[in-house]
């Protein structure tokens, strides 16, 4: 049987976003899938070497809060931090892997990591601040894996 | 009797099916891998793993809140 392939692309840098492409990805590996997730704009972020992605309770609505708290208080300086620092240690008391820990394994089980070029050019990132072993390519790349895939995500 | 034993208590999805094909990835073809497991939804999950991986579930029970599989190798 010819093995399986899943695509994704991965636009958001927050630290809740940041989580479905990885787990997917992992996932799909662990089912010997290949593997191939393309980080474009704020998905760049996941990339960083020195990450520090965070969550922001502002526009949204969904987020369960431990008391309820309206938008004007959302926004006050302080908040963002809070709120990531209490879900990053809802995560670790629930058993959820953290998206170092799950990058790592997406890496131990060569899942391709596409950049991409266009946007890390609009943010003035460098390559050395994004991690070793990514490709650097654009949309045509992309149309070549999702070609020769099974699965194709956007995320 | 298993071969292996993993202990995925207290962890949740995806770490218990990582954690099982990395010890699988490690055994020899026929023996048996056991794994203890909280997430309620790791029962569907190695049904689906297996299904897709052609590992074959053996047995598969809860008591108490822990879940034990027992996967076979092909």
């Amino acid at each position: 049987m010819a093995q399986k392939k899943l695509a994704i692309i991965a636009t958001k840098g927050t630290l809740d976003f940041a989580y479905p492409p990885l787990i997917l990805a992992t996932t799909a590996a662990a089912l010997d899938y290949e593997v191939t997730i393309f980080w474009t704009f704020y998905g760049l972020q996941v990339l960083k070497k020195n990450r520090s992605l965070k969550i922001s309770p502002l526009g949204n609505p969904a987020m369960p809060m431990p008391i309820p708290m309206p938008v004007l208080v959302q926004a006050l300086p302080g908040m963002e931090s809070m709120a990531t620092i209490m879900m990053k240690q809802k995560m670790v008391s629930k058993g959820v892997a953290s998206i170092d820990e799950l990058m790592d394994m997406a890496i131990e089980s060569e899942v391709k990591m596409i950049a991409c070029q266009m946007t890390v050019d609009l943010f003035d990132f460098k390559h050395e601040e994004l991690m070793d072993g990514l490709e650097y390519a654009g949309a045509a790349r992309f149309f070549e894996v999702a070609q020769e895939a099974d699965i194709t995500l956007f995320i | 009797m298993a071969d292996t034993t993993l202990d995925a208590k207290g962890l949740n999805c995806p770490l218990p099916i990582l954690r099982a094909k990395k010890a699988l990835k490690e055994m020899a073809s026929g023996q048996v891998l056991a794994i203890e497991a909280t997430d309620p939804g790791s029962a569907k999950d190695f049904e689906s793993f297996c299904t897709q991986t052609g590992n074959e579930l053996i047995k598969a029970s809860e008591a108490g809140g822990v879940f034990y599989y027992e996967i076979r190798k092909p």
